[in-house]
């Protein structure tokens, strides 16, 4: 087994399922059906091999694991893949929640199946493959090339304003990327090498950093996204399909996150501490602002994708705070969110898929004759606000927790987030659960069918298990978020006495 | 024969291939009737794919006194405008016999044509590198103006001669200025001149006007005026040509210059070449927003692509001219691909030229859609595809040589070109069709070419093919260091 490539394999996997999907020609039912269930497959075995990589994953080593290294591209670009416990779950995050959207779009996507189900494959590719790629140049590639799939699913099958919804992501996204782009260069040409572990050790002179910093800052600021560069999240999440904002919600936000922990706070550990004061303000006003701006939304994706800012706002907050506590609340916060958030777009799919609106006004007393779906969007609401006991509360807990040793005003301040993230979920929830059924529409709906049982419930026992048991998450990533916490202590002490001297 | 003869014409094989091929066709287009037109063209591409043989297997070394040199850039460079001579060729077979374009002085003219810039490449003086030019720009000249009966083609053609004598003159001009205060013409002996003594402001203005004449020729701003038109009126096979042969070549012949004769004035073309860059870069993006003909589209693309790839001479340094080399590379495979898909936007009535035609085309021609899409996210320089790998090698060299604003600048207007190229997706991918409905099927030529440009930019990523790329461009870089 340690021999064996497992996160090649995993990460392209997904393009064997293009390929035979490819040899389909025609366009008739049972060939969509077929083109379904082989993406199905794909990415169900795609998940069964990623797994493996949990189970041979060593929870005591600070350092990378399952290490590839091949020649490439010339002049020291190479082909370097591995995982860390900050990339690991990620990984399996991705795989997780990848068959849920192929189910998810099995009756919702009718037209051209076949792009749809390639554009989805090609996009996990590329997704692991950014959480996997240990050479920056590898990880760019892989960060940017996930525009194009996305593109293409917003714009193909999104909502009424889909072009403008798609056009604005992906400009966003670029225009933040490119900057990062220069910002590889110049370190290639200051470190000589793109390989991540070298890197991470390569000590990058001060005012350098400051440029470098903010060039990526650029880029995962926008993919976070961070207040005020997160309106194109909203448009995007609103126009996509429901596996569109499962993935978007669930893991690229995530990309933005993990670009912090991984090129950001280690690699210039000086800049970080000089814009944490940015970074916290930008945060809080994250947090606070767009809850009320949720508070504010008649559409129910729209509610969800600002509460998704409001959370990130945590994210970015416990990655600044850059100690223990801050930095794998985040991770869990992160992952939490991943599942949170997807489901809720899953449970707003549903309905919308029943009814094909998402204003909330439409809605009203679906209790009465959806008293599974109506459980089950409760959970994912209660994790949502960060409930106790729920996958949420772990998260913001720590985050809250680390950021209030370093700046206790900042922490109060993102405190009141919790107040009002419960006060947009809970007054959702009534509007669309509660109440008498006065709609005739709504009384022909069904509850959950088969297959949306089998997305829902797995996602329900993860949400609560990690709530009550977060261990196998927190363990994972402990030793990797010590050793980054080490490094930045370090090279912030050593920067502090030059300084001195 | 002296033997020094005898090396010499040996090291120009290329060249005489060419030259004789191209009068031997003429005379066989005289002599064979109807099928004149086939026949020629066949035969060129055979006698482009022989001189590309011999480019590929020949030797390095001078010729005549230093006039002619055959070094590993030259080599890459010729092998590009021979690629992109005979590729275009073959596409025109189907479109010819339609148009009424089947006129064999065309292959003729082209090969004609191809000789000059093989020569420009090759040119290492002033006397050999103008009339490696004017033999190139006269028979482009004819070239764009062959469809004789179409007001378009006609206009085009006289534009361009007017605006080509324009700038041959000033080339000429600058020439001379250099010629009186070096007192010589050939490179090597320019370089040594100006090294030798102080920087004159003659000089200066000689390098200017030398540039000014060279930028002419790459359609780089301030001298890209004519570019539009030119594509826009220039029957498709021709505008295809034009796109990619003669900026491989003239590309080459302006590294050449700023490399070998003024490279001891570097601080004073960088200037120069950095701004008429960024004015590319950005015109290219901006003007073609509003653009509704994919001809006139391609165009203002083709000189946005021609400042990022002068972004990698600004720099002055190997990898720059590495970058270039690769860039150029690239985006002929991009500028085939995308032409040999304009050619086959043909319905009954005949060739369409109008972005609106593509509308919903992933519906009709899935897959001529999905390669245009490729191609499209290829030149908007979107990872994995080729496109961006063209770029990350330029703006390498910029960064490495401390041009970050040229680099800053050059990514944001990438950003702002993307907009465009994407606009052509959206309406092939999202936009239901709604007049005339799909395009006719493919003939085989263009059949082939696009399918072989999408999987090169597809596989580019792939270190086969990237890698081998990066170290021929290396090779050939190295030739100025």
């Amino acid at each position: 087994m340690t021999d064996w490539p497992i996160l090649s394999t995993v990460t392209f996997l997904p393009l064997v399922g293009v390929l035979l999907i490819l040899f389909i020609r025609d366009d008739s039912a049972s060939a969509r059906r077929n083109i379904r269930a082989i993406a199905l497959w794909t990415t169900i075995a795609t998940f069964v091999i990623s797994l493996f990589v949990w189970i041979g994953f060593d929870n005591s080593v600070p350092g990378f694991q399952m290490v590839e290294k091949f020649d490439w591209l010339d002049s020291g670009i190479s082909y370097h893949m591995g995982v860390d416990g900050i990339s690991m779950l990620f990984v399996i995050l991705t795989t997780f929640l990848m068959p849920l959207s192929i189910l998810a779009s099995w009756e919702a996507i009718e037209t051209r199946v076949k792009a749809y189900m390639i554009s989805f494959l090609l996009l996990e590719t590329l997704m692991i493959g950014v959480f996997c790629a240990l050479d920056i140049v590898l990880f760019y590639v892989f960060f940017e090339g996930g525009l194009i799939p996305m593109f293409i699913i917003i714009g193909v099958w999104g909502g009424k304003r889909r072009v403008y919804a798609s056009f604005k992501f992906f400009l966003y996204t670029l225009a933040g990327s490119v900057l990062m782009l220069l910002a590889i260069m110049a370190m290639f040409f200051q470190a000589g090498t793109t390989d991540i572990p070298t890197l991470l050790t390569h000590n990058f002179p001060a005012n350098m950093q400051i440029w470098l910093w903010l060039a990526f800052f650029a880029s995962f600021a926008v993919k976070m996204p961070m207040w005020p560069v997160h309106t194109w999240l909203p448009d995007a999440h609103v126009e996509a399909p429901t596996a569109g904002s499962v993935i978007l919600a669930g893991i690229l936000l995530k990309m933005g996150g993990y670009g912090f922990l991984r090129f950001s706070l280690p690699m210039f550990p000086d800049a970080s501490l000089y814009f944490q004061p940015l970074v916290f303000t930008l945060s809080v006003v994250a947090i606070i602002y767009t809850s009320l701006v949720a508070l504010m939304q008649e559409d129910m994706k729209k509610l969800i994708a600002y509460s998704s800012v409001a959370h990130m706002g945590y994210v970015t907050m416990g990655i600044f705070a850059m100690n223990q506590e801050g930095i794998q609340g985040a991770i869990f916060q992160m992952l939490s969110h991943g599942l949170v958030s997807g489901a809720l777009f899953l449970c707003v799919g549903v309905v919308y898929d029943r009814m094909h609106t998402r204003e909330i006004a439409a809605y009203g007393g679906l209790v009465n004759n959806m008293p599974k779906y109506a459980v089950a969007f409760l959970v994912f609401t209660m994790a949502n606000v960060g409930l106790p006991g729920t996958s949420g509360f772990v998260g913001e807990f720590l985050t809250l927790l680390g950021v209030f040793r370093v700046n206790t005003w900042v922490a109060l301040f993102a405190a009141t987030g919790v107040i009002l993230s419960a006060a947009y979920a809970l007054w959702l929830y009534r509007k669309v659960i509660f109440g008498a059924l006065t709609k005739e529409s709504l009384e022909r709906m069904l509850d959950l069918s088969a297959r949306e049982k089998a997305i829902l419930y797995p996602l329900i026992v993860l949400v609560i298990f990690f709530g009550v048991y977060p261990m196998p998450i927190l363990d994972a990533t402990a030793t990797s978020v010590e050793a980054l916490v080490h490094t930045i202590t370090i090279s912030l002490d050593s920067a502090h006495t030059a300084a001195a001297n | 024969m002296t033997p020094e003869l005898t090396s010499s014409l040996c090291l120009m094989a290329p060249e005489l291939i060419i030259a004789v091929g191209a009068m031997a066709l003429l005379m066989i287009g005289v002599f064979s009737g109807e099928r004149a037109y086939s026949i020629v063209n066949g035969l060129a591409v055979l006698v482009l794919i022989a001189a590309g043989a011999w480019v590929v297997t020949g030797a390095n070394g001078g010729a005549f006194g230093g006039a002619f040199v055959s070094d590993p850039f030259a080599r890459f460079m010729k092998v590009l405008t021979l690629v992109g001579a005979a590729a275009t060729l073959v596409m025109s077979t189907g479109f010819a016999r339609e148009q009424k374009f089947d006129k064999f002085e065309y292959p003729v003219l082209v090969l004609l044509a191809t000789l000059g810039m093989l020569l420009m490449i090759s040119a290492n003086d002033m006397i050999g590198l103008y009339l490696g030019l004017e033999l190139q720009s006269l028979a482009l000249y004819v070239v764009a103006a062959i469809n004789r009966d179409n007001l378009r083609s006609t206009e085009a053609g006289l534009k361009y001669f007017v605006l080509g004598a324009l700038s041959s003159g000033m080339l000429l001009y600058g020439i001379t200025l250099v010629y009186g205060y070096t007192g010589n013409t050939g490179f090597p002996e320019i370089a040594a001149a100006i090294g030798g003594g102080e920087r004159q402001l003659g000089l200066v203005f000689g390098l200017v006007f030398v540039l000014a004449g060279l930028s002419f020729k790459i359609s780089a701003v301030p001298f890209h005026m004519w570019t539009p038109d030119v594509y826009e009126g220039a029957p498709t096979p021709v505008t295809a040509f034009f796109a990619a042969a003669p900026k491989m070549a003239a590309m080459a012949l302006t590294v050449r210059v700023v490399m070998e004769a003024f490279e001891p004035l570097g601080a004073d073309w960088q200037q120069i070449v950095a701004f008429i860059s960024i004015a590319s870069m950005a015109l290219g993006s901006f003007a073609a927003i509003g653009q509704r003909n994919i001809k006139r589209l391609m165009a203002y693309s083709s000189i946005g692509h021609v400042g990022f790839a002068l972004v990698g001479l600004a720099a002055n340094s190997q990898a720059g001219v590495r970058g270039v080399a690769i860039y150029m590379l690239i985006y002929l495979v991009m500028t085939l691909g995308t032409f040999a898909f304009i050619l086959a936007m043909r319905r009954k009535e005949g060739n369409v030229e109008e972005i609106g035609d593509l509308t919903g085309l992933s519906n009709t021609n899935p897959v001529m859609a999905t390669i245009l899409t490729i191609l499209m996210f290829s030149l908007a320089g979107i990872p994995p595809l080729a496109g961006f790998w063209a770029k990350w090698y330029v703006f390498l060299a910029a960064i490495d040589a401390g041009l970050y604003a040229l680099a800053v600048i050059g990514v944001l207007t990438s950003v702002v070109g993307a907009y465009y190229y994407l606009r052509i997706i959206k309406i092939m991918w999202f936009d239901e069709p709604v007049r005339g409905g799909g395009f006719l099927p493919m003939t085989g030529s263009l059949r082939v070419v696009l399918g072989l440009s999408g999987a090169f930019i597809l596989f580019y990523v792939l270190p086969w093919i990237g890698g081998s790329v990066s170290s021929y461009a290396e090779a050939a870089a190295g030739t100025f260091f």
